[in-house]
């Protein structure tokens, strides 16, 4: 209990943060009570493009919490003593990131007071059921882990045995929390630009990509503002991990265009077609799938350059390329993709209104909120020793 | 000490919320305490189950005749009395009771139990009524 | 024993949790008895099929009398805004339905042939398979059904459905419903909804509200499990079509164009 009591503790800077978060939190929450009278007819979502922004969000922040797995997996399995810091900074980060993903999961909903029926009514032939339990569990285990370490630092006491275990049970844990979250998508007979074995191995590359840059960026805030460093070393190793999954993810994204466009068969060609050339007058997306393209190519030109990955601002240009790279492909693009053309060839033009954007930035608040508060604890506890 | 003024405004805030449903009922006069009149229907006397059921258990009786409509079909309710119903809220419920408004509301508004839901889709009113005088 | 604070709360809410699991347990059992129903079984015919004559339906231009008969029974909302539409039986041209159409030698015969559409009540339904909830599920004859008080709107049917069957109501439909025929009901915002193949009528043992509009004839109601069935006898004399049937969900909706 005490440890909770550090976030209620901080400079004038801290408090201003924390404000500006509850007011966007705030926004986001009246924008939703609108939602809740009204129904979804507040976003710009239409019955060919039955999922969007909200759908797109989940999907993307599955990956952030995913991405604990690659600092864990060395630090547990390979003894990575550099990671000592930063993995415990990955499992709080994964907290706040499956947080918000069930968060965009319930404001999707269009009767969320049922939402108790997924537990009354289990099915599990259903992807979606397993995607619950994957993401209970994978919260659960990142939570009790947390509470372990925090504690171990602040009462001084030894790390419990069981700690190393649960550590290395999340490791298959997360790799599975991801590849359930593309299963969703890729068992669906009618969703071509979906219908791919790949899917499930372009999330992992692009949440080990995006995931590992966002704690980057994260450790460097952290310096800046508090005395908190995880080392230069361990800021090197992620480093080199985002620039292999960056590279592994391109050489995906490569390999579905080549079989979709060198097979020519028009239904494996027409997603790719009108996220990145237009469609039906239809254009408002492609500007957008080519900055992401391009971003993470740029990206890739900095992190694979020894000298470059090495400096500290253009490995921060890097990690924000990257970020904002996958949140265009996977948080915009991966969505809108299954459902236009809609199976009857129909293109639907599908844009975010401003309630929309609104929850959507509620809850980027919340996830921010939960971050601050569980690394603040975190820097406090640590400056204590 | 110096938390004095934030736990009293706390508490003060803590008594508002918690005394709300009181003041809230005082300032809005349309609802009475006087008990809640029902025409009884003229045609049918006997509902589909006892009366002393009905009145501790019509919602377990709907969520059966629910479950048992949607989910299996079976349309046909033998009641106790050996008499044969179809499983509708509108069309028998209604049939006799009149309207949600005449019937369900006076008690359910009375007693302040939960929003009635159902006439957000099921038609609160069958076009046909036994329940004439 | 002393107790610390943290120890106190964290009993309190595991105490919490258990009783709530225990509460929803118990209730699951109690709901698992519908008792009280009389003990008629449903019929179990095997399969309800329809087949679509395409020629008979474009004899008469324009013509309607099908959708509005489903619509105007079933409470079926009209919205202005495409985005928002609700339909549960409706029309396309048939380069758009069939992909074989397209080429440009054959797309004289059949340019703009209108093509009624409506879910397919397919034998293997992806949309089933994927409702969390089970809201939606294949009845034993043969019908796709949805549940609407349980349906949570999470729309993975939806996206589940190559055919794009169903409907979503993203706002209250009650406002667009011309006039409402308070002997079916509407639904809520919310939930998705579609074609039920009438299986209010069914019950009642008569054919759907489309096929009895239709003075065509164009479409014929049956069972396709029993062979000498008007259905049946139909399909063993046409060639017929269904919609993508390479994706192996066996529509029950088929064409003869």
């Amino acid at each position: 209990m005490s440890v909770l009591e550090k976030t209620l503790v901080g400079s004038r800077r801290y408090w201003l943060w924390i404000a500006c978060l509850l007011l966007v939190a705030l926004a986001g929450f009246l924008y939703y009570l609108r939602q809740l009278s009204q129904g979804l007819v507040i976003t710009g979502l239409s019955r060919d493009v039955s999922w969007g922004l909200y759908v797109a969000q989940f999907t993307f922040f599955v990956g952030i919490a995913a991405s604990a797995v690659t600092v864990v997996l060395p630090y547990y399995l390979h003894d990575c003593k550099q990671f000592a810091r930063v993995t415990l900074l990955g499992e709080l980060l994964a907290i706040s990131a499956v947080t918000m993903s069930m968060l965009f999961i319930v404001v999707d909903l269009g009767q969320p007071a049922r939402i108790l029926n997924v537990l009354l009514h289990p099915q599990p032939q259903s992807v979606m059921f397993w995607d619950m339990i994957a993401l209970g569990g994978y919260l659960l285990i990142n939570l009790v882990l947390a509470r372990s370490a925090l504690n171990v630092a602040h009462e001084h006491i030894s790390p419990p045995a069981w700690i190393r275990t649960l550590s290395i049970v999340s490791i298959p844990w997360a790799i599975s929390i991801h590849t359930v979250t593309a299963f969703l998508y890729s068992g669906l007979p009618g969703r071509t630009y979906w219908l791919t074995a790949i899917l499930a191995p372009r999330f992992l590359a692009s949440a080990f990509s995006s995931g590992p840059a966002l704690l980057i960026l994260l450790c460097f805030v952290a310096r800046k503002l508090t005395h908190f460093d995880v080392g230069r070393e361990a800021i090197h190793k992620l480093a080199v991990i985002v620039a292999y999954a960056t590279a592994i993810n391109i050489f995906f994204l490569l390999t579905e265009v080549f079989t979709a466009f060198y097979s020519e068969i028009p239904d494996h060609e027409v997603a790719f077609a009108y996220l990145f050339v237009g469609m039906g007058g239809d254009h408002h997306l492609v500007p957008w799938m080519w900055l992401s393209f391009l971003l993470t190519l740029f990206a890739l030109s900095l992190l694979l350059v020894p000298k470059w990955r090495t400096d500290s601002r253009l490995l921060i240009v890097a990690c924000l390329s990257v970020f904002v790279s996958i949140w265009l492909e996977k948080g915009l693009g991966l969505i809108v993709g299954g459902f236009v053309p809609s199976p009857l060839g129909a293109i639907t033009r599908y844009s975010p209104t401003l309630a929309e954007w609104g929850i959507v930035c509620g809850i980027w608040a919340i996830g921010a909120l939960v971050t601050t508060a569980l690394y603040k604890i975190t820097f406090s506890v640590w400056e204590e020793n | 000490m110096k938390d004095r003024p934030f736990i009293v405004a706390g508490l003060a805030v803590f008594l508002v919320f918690v005394t709300a449903p009181v003041w809230r009922s005082l300032a809005t006069p349309r609802i009475t305490l006087a008990a809640p009149q029902i025409k009884s229907p003229v045609q049918e006397k006997l509902c589909v189950a006892p009366v002393s059921y009905m009145r501790t258990s019509h919602m377990q009786l709907l969520d059966e005749w629910r479950e048992s409509v949607v989910r299996t079909g079976q349309r046909k309710y033998v009641a106790y009395n050996g008499k044969v119903y179809e499983k509708s809220l509108t069309q028998t419920c209604l049939g006799c009771h009149g309207s949600q408004k005449e019937f369900c509301e006076r008690c359910h508004s009375y007693s302040g139990v939960s929003t009635l839901t159902c006439w957000n889709c099921h038609s609160d009113a069958p076009q046909v009524s036994r329940n004439l005088p | 024993m002393k107790m610390t604070r943290k120890g106190f709360l964290q009993l309190s809410g595991l105490s919490l949790i258990a009783i709530a699991a225990k509460k929803m347990g118990a209730r699951k059992m109690l709901r698992g008895a519908a008792g009280g129903s009389a003990s008629e079984k449903r019929e179990k015919t095997a399969r309800w099929g329809m087949v679509i004559d395409l020629q008979k339906c474009r004899q008469k231009e324009g013509c309607n009398r099908c959708i509005k008969a489903c619509h105007s029974a079933h409470n079926v909302p009209q919205f202005a805004d495409r985005a928002d539409e609700v339909k549960w039986v409706w029309k396309q041209p048939f380069e758009e339905v069939f992909p074989f159409g397209q080429t440009q030698y054959t797309r004289e015969l059949n340019a703009g042939l209108p093509v009624l559409l409506m879910c397919n009540h397919c034998d293997d339904p992806p949309c089933t398979d994927v409702c969390p909830v089970n809201a939606t599920w294949r009845t034993d004859d043969g019908v796709v059904t949805i549940d609407f008080h349980r349906c949570i709107g999470c729309r993975y049917c939806m996206a589940a459905c190559p055919y794009g069957s169903r409907s979503f109501n993203w706002q209250d439909p009650r406002a667009a419903i011309p006039t409402v025929n308070s002997d079916f009901p509407t639904r809520s915002k919310g939930v998705v909804e579609k074609c039920n193949f009438c299986e209010e009528r069914l019950a009642r043992k008569l054919a759907p509200l489309c096929v009895e509009a239709c003075e065509e004839k164009a479409l014929v109601f049956g069972d396709l499990e029993q062979p000498d069935s008007e259905i049946r006898k139909l399909l063993r004399s046409r060639f017929a079509v269904q919609r993508k049937p390479e994706l192996g969900t066996g529509p029950s909706v088929y064409y003869l164009i």
